[in-house]
């Protein structure tokens, strides 16, 4: 693109080294200077004097788990805190200082001078405006543009974010585009007016691996070549870690450490940086178990979904969402399921679990099909349980815990009563690693990660035969992450669990299982055991999925690894 | 779009064709004999059978139901039993103070509402919210009926402006006509105006919470203006549909303000053709009703395409 050729401002070109631009932070006005910044929403304080500088052309990372306040900075930055917020300290952007500015002024400055970037592409459009029209409406409100010429600007603004007009013209609505792409309009709408300082809130947490890289490609591309400043908030130290200039560690509204990445993972000060960074790259102990006989064989499937008519009166098409699907697993084996949102995996769960009829071939367990006359098959299906990504969604706010995880038990003949079936509970939360008096508490007395466990305790309580874990732990920050993974290596053990582990986030999977598939376009093109695949893909799809995965560097943090009690 | 708009159509005229089945299934079939029904228990067994010939209920059933259906297709709704004139000049003559009374209310129902809960969503939990939220419940609760006589002694007994009742035809001009309409449609817009408000603030609560509020806000927008530009038209889909209940209901759901201001309107037609038994009469204005939902139906899932892009590419 050349549209954009005269920069705005001097800031830094391609071809620097990160070391070299993290001086920037040294420099003496940076481009956005937060000084003792504390938040309080009604009076409850969520930022607690934070401080960091960013400067022209820097990449800065803020870092930490949910409830940190990373979010809350950028909100703060922007200028859009929540109502009974109350927010002190200095917080300077290009000379201007943001908090003693009036809500007209702040209006001005947001979109032109600050651009901001969501976590949720799929939601952050409005659904009834064409892509056209709301990236045009960002110059539209900040400049005296006539209106076709801001369209034309739009045009060549979303060429630039990879989506060209031949492909993608301006009457797109968003429905008609995936969630990478979807993005891409976003930072379109964040970088139209170029402005000095994008602010990136989680912007590839919700997209595939490979997405991820093109987004975090683009957006470090759009910095270099516009010397914007970009902060970075995400969870994922690995996604920064090759990207940022600098890496700011927060936890409770705090900043526990910050300073440049390469400095910064060569000498972890705080022993909170070394927990997230050691909970990211967390391996679980799995036990090797000798395989036993096939439990859950799968052969030929396919699934086919119904397509709308093309014409009033055609035929109906048909979309084959999982495509000649075979594979066993034995007992006691731990397999994952890995690939990219829209390959099959999902529609391959239902019909694993009963849900759905195939349209062709059979999946059995124990030699017996799930799925018989229509119905799900009851005698099989209470030998499976399934554990699923969102811990907030999956559980009825109005029951208490005992009812929650005893929900499995209809599935028995002769479900367990009085106190066999209280022994049952208290087992169940033991073996999770909770109490049993938690059996009388509403679910939102629990944190995400206690939810889990609650979800694999409902899973376990029936002693099923084979566990399916749909995404879940890709909700959960890293060390809370770290823990499920060890709950789940540790039920392996104790209970010779077999377990199908459905991610799109490799190095989980491949922390937790045995037997790795492949899954692409509805097929299976690549399974092994898990170490043998990763190390050496055989298919160029599963290479370019492990290339695309963000890394963490090799661990070199100064100190001890003792674990901090108080985390 | 074009597509959306025949499957639509199709579904529209199957329901009416099912609609028509139906209506004529429960006058006609139902137990019991349609002309002595309508001559009531002490007729003579000749007036009866009279009758049943004048109402051709000797031939077989599936006849009747042609000839009745396809008299509806041509417009020929055969006579009324009572008034011995035709039932299609019965009900034209009718339509013509209903439909209008029901578009004016609708469109004061609307010109209220609009404005009143977007400013009250704009405003939530302030003063204005609160003023506008007490405003509604009064208008739910408030007997339309008696608010309509307030009307009528207030602007028609004591300030003189409006007539108290009755209807000049629009013989004499549009402006006569619409006067004698607008106390009427005021009464029967109040309450459709406090549900339509209430609707409309919900919904764009809703919508504000949207992520892509937040994103509208980011690029530089004020409250007010995200609200507008990007709130509004999100919001529209439940009003609608609420638009087209309503509007359906005040096309034959105005009896009691017909009867308050001595309108000529389907509403009392149909009233008073049940009071005399007047099956014919009845059976064709249930019909009529029902075709008039089915096209307020079929109007408001066309605005839903014409608002929401999904929906035309989801046909």
């Amino acid at each position: 693109m050349t549209v954009f050729s005269d920069p705005k401002y001097p800031g830094e070109r391609e071809g620097q080294s990160p070391s070299h631009r993290s001086d920037r932070a040294n420099d003496p006005k940076p481009l956005l200077d937060i000084q003792n910044l504390s938040v309080a929403i009604h009076g409850k304080p969520i930022l607690k004097g934070i401080s960091l500088t960013i400067g022209m052309g820097e990449i800065v990372a803020i870092t930490g788990e949910s409830g940190s306040g990373k979010s809350m900075t950028a909100l703060a930055t922007i200028g859009l805190l929540p109502h009974g917020s109350d927010a002190s300290g200095c917080l300077s952007c290009n000379q201007d200082d943001l908090l003693t500015l009036t809500e007209p002024q702040l209006c001005k400055l947001r979109g032109n001078e600050i651009g901001m970037v969501f976590q949720e592409p799929m939601t952050a459009l409005n659904p009834v405006q064409s892509i056209g029209d709301q990236v045009a409406e960002t110059i539209l409100i900040h400049t005296n543009t006539p209106r076709a010429e801001a369209f034309k600007r739009a045009a060549e603004v979303l060429t630039r974010v990879g989506l060209p007009q031949d492909r993608f013209p301006l009457s797109r609505y968003p429905h008609e585009l995936s969630g990478g792409q979807r993005q891409r309009v976003v930072i379109a709408m964040a970088i139209a007016l170029r402005p000095k300082l994008l602010i990136a809130d989680e912007p590839t947490t919700a997209l595939d691996v490979t997405t991820q890289a093109q987004i975090l490609d683009l957006l470090q591309k759009l910095v270099r070549e516009d010397g914007m400043g970009l902060m970075m908030i995400t969870h994922d130290l690995a996604v920064v870690s090759d990207m940022a200039d600098r890496i700011v560690v927060m936890r409770h509204g705090e900043i526990v450490e910050q300073g440049p990445t390469r400095a910064l993972f060569a000498n972890m000060q705080h022993p909170y940086t070394r927990a997230l960074f050691e909970a990211s790259r967390h391996q679980a102990a799995l036990e090797d178990k000798p395989g036993g006989s096939a439990l859950l064989e799968v052969r030929s499937a396919c699934r086919d979904y119904r397509t709308p008519r093309k014409t009033l009166f055609g035929p109906q098409g048909s979309f084959r969402a999982v495509d000649d699907v075979s594979f066993t697993i034995n007992k006691g084996e731990r397999v994952g399921l890995v690939g990219e949102s829209g390959c099959g995996k999902s529609t391959l769960t239902r019909a694993i679990l009963g849900l759905e009829p195939l349209q062709s071939g059979a999946i059995l367990l124990d030699g017996q099909p799930v799925f018989t006359h229509g119905n799900t098959n009851l005698d099989v299906r209470r030998k499976m349980q399934v554990v699923f990504q969102d811990p907030y969604g999956s559980f009825n706010p109005r029951h208490k815990v005992e009812r929650l995880i005893t929900e499995p038990f209809h599935l028995l003949p002769d479900p367990p009563i009085g106190t066999k079936r209280r022994e049952a509970v208290a087992e169940a939360l033991t073996a999770v690693g909770l109490h049993p008096d938690d059996a009388g508490k509403y679910i939102h007395a629990f944190s995400g990660g206690q939810r889990q466990r609650i979800a694999i305790a409902r899973a376990l309580i029936i002693r099923p035969e084979l566990i399916v874990f749909d995404e879940a732990v890709s909700a959960l920050d890293v060390r809370v992450r770290a823990q499920i993974l060890d709950l789940m290596a540790d039920l392996s053990r104790d209970y010779g669990l077999t377990y199908l582990f459905i991610s799109h986030d490799l190095s989980v999977v491949r922390s937790i299982t045995d037997k790795v598939m492949v899954m692409e376009s509805g097929r299976i093109i690549e399974q092994g055991p898990t170490a043998s695949v990763f190390d050496n893909p055989s298919e160029w799809y599963t290479k370019s999925l492990l290339e695309a995965a963000p890394t963490l560097p090799p661990a070199t943090g100064g100190g001890d690894h003792a674990a901090d009690p108080t985390l | 779009m074009l597509r959306y708009f025949f499957k639509r159509l199709t579904s529209l005229i199957v329901s009416l064709a099912i609609a028509s089945l139906v209506i004529f299934l429960v006058v006609e079939v139902a137990p019991g004999d349609p002309a002595s029904y309508m001559l009531g228990i002490n007729a003579q067994p000749d007036t009866v059978a009279a009758l049943r010939a004048e109402l051709g209920l000797d031939v077989p059933k599936w006849q009747r139901f042609l000839a009745w259906a396809g008299g509806m297709v041509t417009g020929d709704f055969g006579t009324s039993y009572t008034y011995r004139t035709s039932v299609s000049q019965m009900v034209a003559d009718r339509l013509w103070v209903s439909l209008p009374l029901a578009l004016y209310a609708l469109t004061l129902s609307t010109l209220i509402a609009f404005p009143a809960g977007i400013y009250a969503a704009a405003r939530r939990g302030k003063a204005g919210d609160l003023a506008v939220m007490g405003a509604t419940q009064l208008g739910v609760a408030i007997p339309n009926f008696w608010f309509a006589m307030m009307l009528v002694l207030v602007f028609a007994i004591n300030l003189r402006w409006f007539n108290a009742g009755g209807f000049p035809g629009w013989e004499g001009g549009l402006l006569p006509g619409l006067k004698a309409l607008t106390l009427p449609a005021i009464a029967l817009a109040l309450p459709q105006a406090a549900i339509l408000a209430r609707v409309m603030r919900s919904s764009l609560l809703d919508i504000l919470g949207e992520d892509f509020m937040r994103t509208a806000r980011a690029k530089g927008l004020s409250y007010r203006q995200a609200l507008w530009k990007h709130g509004v038209r999100n919001a529209l889909i439940p009003v609608l549909t609420i638009i087209g209940l309503q509007f359906s209901f005040l096309l034959a759901g105005a009896i009691i303000i017909e009867q308050v201001f001595y309108l000529p309107g389907l509403g009392r037609l149909i009233f008073q053709s049940i009071g005399q038994r007047d099956l014919i009469v009845v059976e064709s204005v249930v019909m009529l009703l029902v075709f008039a939902v089915i096209v307020v139906n079929f109007l408001v899932d066309l605005a839903y395409a014409i608002v929401d892009p999904r929906l035309r590419a989801r046909a």
